[in-house]
């Protein structure tokens, strides 16, 4: 930040921003910027303007605090008692008081104009040039690209082991995820923003949008990105444990770039389709499933059950010793692929293959001393989502 | 009580003087409104160590990047008992027991109107906390959902430890609006002769004003929790978009309980700088009648205003436009009273006492966090604050620094007409200047790493913020700490250490209750006095 400067500020502003741009500058670009004192500019005209408006309120309160507290350190240092000075009796000027009620008045105004007229250009989602469907859940995002057909998840990709303090932390720490949103630079793209469970909020800080993320409900806000890059976020409202750990990656493409991602998407899609037929057919082995479905439960379920499968006493069930672990198989399968209206636990039929699931039964159902044996398979999760 | 100058009430009262009840049962008892004002000062002072002490927690799993101290889960729990105890078992409890002590003295009246629900009021607020913080212990834990505790988290989402969290909050809603009517009550009926309206004290009027917002929005609250109740369990949808319910609609009606909420937390501060100010500047208050307009003001803007809690949420731009232009207009009646103030200490003749220290820090201080409110009603950019740590400063500004600091101001401005001795002042110096300079340690980089785009509620966060974060932390530990040389010097206090004070006890100091002597006896103004 604070290089690119495009827009004229005043000068005033200018001073200001370079003041307290100072050491996120001095820090090269690989380091992680430790001091960054200011709000970020971001990468379009909306996030720029915001960034305007921003330092226009914080010039214009840093000039009131000064008047203020210049008269208020003035009276504490010439009127104090120790310095002889004597109480005047004044207690009431209508004149003084009519003063300091129109001119914040007039001030407020100042403020308001470009703030209404800003919010208007902020509000205004109309005519985009590409439409994605941005879904929150606990505690990940789903992303659908309504006009391409391509649509997956994304998921925080920071290993427990930084958070934990078993491995040093990454540069990213807490703000990469194994797939990132893709868009085109200088189109409009409109975010349509909903939730699945409880309310999220999509905020990334470059393109100036916050929007919560309602269920039942679905918001809508735009960007036009202004500059390739890779521009990072988080989930900016409460909504459970991992709030913390839902961060947003955008990664800004030319045209050209993007539209070559979005055929590569389309293939990859296509080919696991064919891929998830043809496992149809297969069986695992035993060791195949509990070595996949140690790696599916890690990234999808230990959030809520826990490492070792014994969940939250109280919030989260456990799934060591469980009967429905244990016993149930059907219902086993049915509330992994369906999920539990009404609760956290989701429906995972969109967000895992067949194959992952059938791995990740199988995990919950021989770990942590759950010894049923049971081996389930693709062609078992294929029954319960399409019949037999 | 109602007839307090009849002389048969009077002889009695001389009588029951001789006859304080002794021990616990003074204090289970009591319809005393100063022994009130006093359980209801310590209660609260529990409370601010209670949820200092998880303010602490949570800096603490904030020193560094990483989960090293508790879990996401406790740390949830954590910053939602920390909020729901500062709010309504610190700061409203404290002004409450300021009210007790303070209202009666200062309008001439022997106690507040109606004795017995005084009581009530207090002691049931002790069993609405234990609920609450009995939750903390049990299996699934406390509340998890932040002090808003937005739907549907609060709902679907939340272990059944819920209902506990509920029931507390309605018995401490019964206290307030109990405590809110006494107040009304007393105010409306029992001034002295000649006390007549535009001669109340600021603070007894700020605080019938705060009265009122009282009544009218805590059952709201109590609307908000009991629907959360049957959302949870009994089938209902109110904020389930699936039954026809609106989980926006949740923030409406909690935060038009919220914002006049805030209003009701610093209300009576304002009413306590008001009286502070004038005696250490031995000058009377500048714009008295307006002060009371401006108070007026505020409250009834603090009803138009609650949206700019939720620009996010996606309401429609007029809506946005509506809430914005009018939290703004909110500054013009802060921004006078502020302006009153600076122009009552203008060629006075100022001395430093340390109420005035305290009432000074707050001036400077409440501005600070009222200028970042006034930058937060900027819808624009207030999609980029929202929710980070730069609202948690701002919020931090106006309720520590502003209320808190306003109650300790208090505090120390008449700790020595209740005890009849003068605090220890070496102690108290101590306890402000560690108090000021972590508190700003404490909460100042905040506004940075919220600009810089760090959320609030976070366990743990990006590298960029490490810095900032291990600063807040370590002015976090100081401020708790100075706290206990405050709580050394009110021990001191209560023990009548110090030297005695005169009636007057601060040159300059004005009104009813410093004609009393000191320390004020256990009953005052049976006779009414006579105002001019």
């Amino acid at each position: 930040m604070g290089c690119r400067v495009k827009r004229t500020l005043s000068k005033m502003s200018l001073v200001f921003a370079n003041v307290l741009a100072l050491p996120a500058l001095a820090e090269s670009a690989t380091k992680v910027e430790q001091y960054q004192l200011n709000l970020t500019k971001g990468v379009t005209d909306i996030s720029e303007k915001v960034y305007d408006l921003h330092m226009l309120m914080f010039i214009i309160c840093v000039v009131i605090a000064a008047g203020v507290f210049g008269a208020m350190f003035w009276a504490m240092w010439f009127h104090r008692k120790s310095k002889g000075a004597k109480p005047a009796n004044f207690h009431e000027s209508i004149k003084v008081e009519i003063a300091w009620t129109v001119i914040p008045f007039i001030i407020l105004i100042v403020m308001a104009v470009p703030a209404a007229k800003l919010l208007i250009d902020m509000e205004d989602a109309n005519q985009p040039d590409l439409t994605i469907q941005v879904t929150g859940s606990q505690w990940k995002w789903h992303y659908k690209y309504m006009d391409d057909g391509v649509e997956y998840f994304s998921k925080l990709a920071t290993q427990p082991e930084q958070i934990q303090g078993k491995f040093e932390k990454g540069h990213n720490y807490l703000l990469e995820v194994d797939r990132p949103l893709v868009i085109p630079i200088d189109k409009k793209v409109r975010f349509l923003i909903t939730s699945d469970d409880v309310i999220h909020a999509w905020w990334v800080p470059d393109f100036a949008v916050k929007q919560d993320a309602n269920p039942g409900f679905i918001n809508d806000a735009w960007a036009k990105v202004n500059e390739p890059g890779i521009y990072r976020g988080q989930c900016a409202e409460l909504c459970g444990k991992d709030h913390g750990f839902m961060p947003i990656v955008v990664i800004a493409k030319t045209q050209a770039d993007y539209e070559s991602w979005i055929g590569e998407q389309k293939d990859i899609i296509a080919k696991a389709k064919a891929e998830e037929q043809r496992l149809l057919s297969m069986n695992m082995t035993m060791d195949e499933a509990m070595t996949t479905g140690e790696k599916v439960y890690m990234a999808n379920c230990a959030a809520c059950h826990m490492p070792n499968g014994e969940g939250l006493p109280g919030v989260f069930p456990a799934l060591k010793g469980s009967q429905i672990a244990l016993k149930d198989q059907p219902a086993h399968i049915d509330r992994v692929v369906f999920g539990v209206a009404g609760t956290a636990m989701q429906a995972y039929a969109k967000q895992l293959s067949m194959t992952d699931m059938a791995a990740v039964i199988t995990y919950e159902r021989n770990a942590w001393g759950n010894n049923t044996n049971d081996l389930v398979q693709a062609k078992d999760i294929n029954a319960a989502i399409n019949g037999k | 009580m109602n007839t307090p100058t009849s002389e048969h009430h009077h002889e009695s009262h001389d009588h029951h003087e001789h006859h304080i009840p002794k021990g616990i049962k003074r204090w289970l008892y009591t319809t005393n409104h100063k022994d009130i004002g006093t359980l209801y000062l310590w209660f609260a002072f529990i409370m601010f160590l209670t949820g200092g002490a998880m303010a602490m927690v949570i800096r603490a799993e904030l020193f560094q990047p990483g989960l090293q101290i508790v879990e996401p889960n406790f740390f949830n729990q954590m910053t939602t008992v920390h909020g729901l105890i500062m709010v309504f078992g610190a700061v409203m409890p404290a002004f409450t027991g300021l009210a007790n002590w303070l209202i009666p003295m200062m309008i001439g009246a022997p106690d507040m109107a109606l004795p017995r629900m005084n009581n009530w009021s207090f002691w049931i607020l002790p069993f609405a906390f234990i609920i609450l913080l009995s939750s903390l212990f049990m299996e699934g834990g406390g509340p998890a959902f932040g002090w808003t505790f937005y739907a549907p988290l609060s709902t679907t989402y939340s272990n059944d430890t819920t209902a506990l969290f509920v029931f507390s909050v309605h018995i401490m809603g019964a206290s307030s609006i109990m405590g809110a009517i006494n107040v009304i009550v007393t105010i409306f009926n029992m001034r002295a002769p000649g006390m007549t309206w535009m001669k109340m004290p600021l603070f007894v009027w700020t605080w019938l004003i705060t009265a009122f917002l009282l009544i009218a929005v805590m059952p709201v609250l109590a609307g908000a929790v009991t629907m959360v109740l049957t959302d949870k369990f009994f089938g209902t949808s109110f904020f389930d978009a699936a039954g026809g319910g609106d989980p926006v609609m949740f923030q409406h009606i909690f935060w038009f309980f919220g914002h006049p909420e805030v209003y009701i937390m610093i209300l009576p501060a304002f009413g306590i700088i008001s009286q502070i100010v004038p005696t250490f500047s031995r000058k009377p208050l500048f714009g008295y009648a307006s002060m009371v307009y401006a108070t007026t003001s505020i409250a009834l803007l603090s009803f138009i205003v609650w949206a700019h809690h939720m620009f996010t949420t996606g309401m429609p731009v007029f809506a946005e436009m509506f809430f914005m232009l009018a939290t703004m207009l909110i500054s013009v009646p802060t921004g006078v009273k502020v302006f009153n103030w600076v122009a009552t200490m203008w060629r006075g003749s100022l001395s430093f006492e340390v109420p005035m220290l305290f009432a000074l820090a707050f001036i400077v201080l409440f501005t600070i966090g009222g200028l970042s409110g006034l930058m937060l009603a900027i819808t624009p950019v207030d999609f980029q604050y929202h929710d980070t740590y730069f609202v948690v400063a701002h919020f931090h500004y106006v309720l520590v620094t502003g209320a808190i600091f306003s109650i300790m101001a208090a505090v120390y401005y008449w700790l020595p007409k209740w005890t009849g001795k003068m605090f220890d002042i070496t102690l108290a110096k101590w306890h402000f200047w560690c108090s000021l300079v972590s508190v700003n340690v404490l909460f100042f980089p905040m506004h940075f790493v919220g600009l810089a785009g760090m959320p609030r509620r976070i366990p743990d966060y990006a590298l960029q913020f490490a810095d900032f974060n291990k600063w807040i932390s370590i002015g976090g530990f100081a401020f708790g700490l100075s706290q206990l040389i405050f709580l050394a010097l009110l021990i001191k206090a209560c023990r009548k250490k110090g030297e005695p004070v005169s009636a007057q006890v601060w040159e300059g100091a004005e009104g009813l209750e410093w004609e009393i002597p000191s320390p004020a006896p256990y009953h005052t103004f049976e006779t009414p006095p006579v105002v001019k």
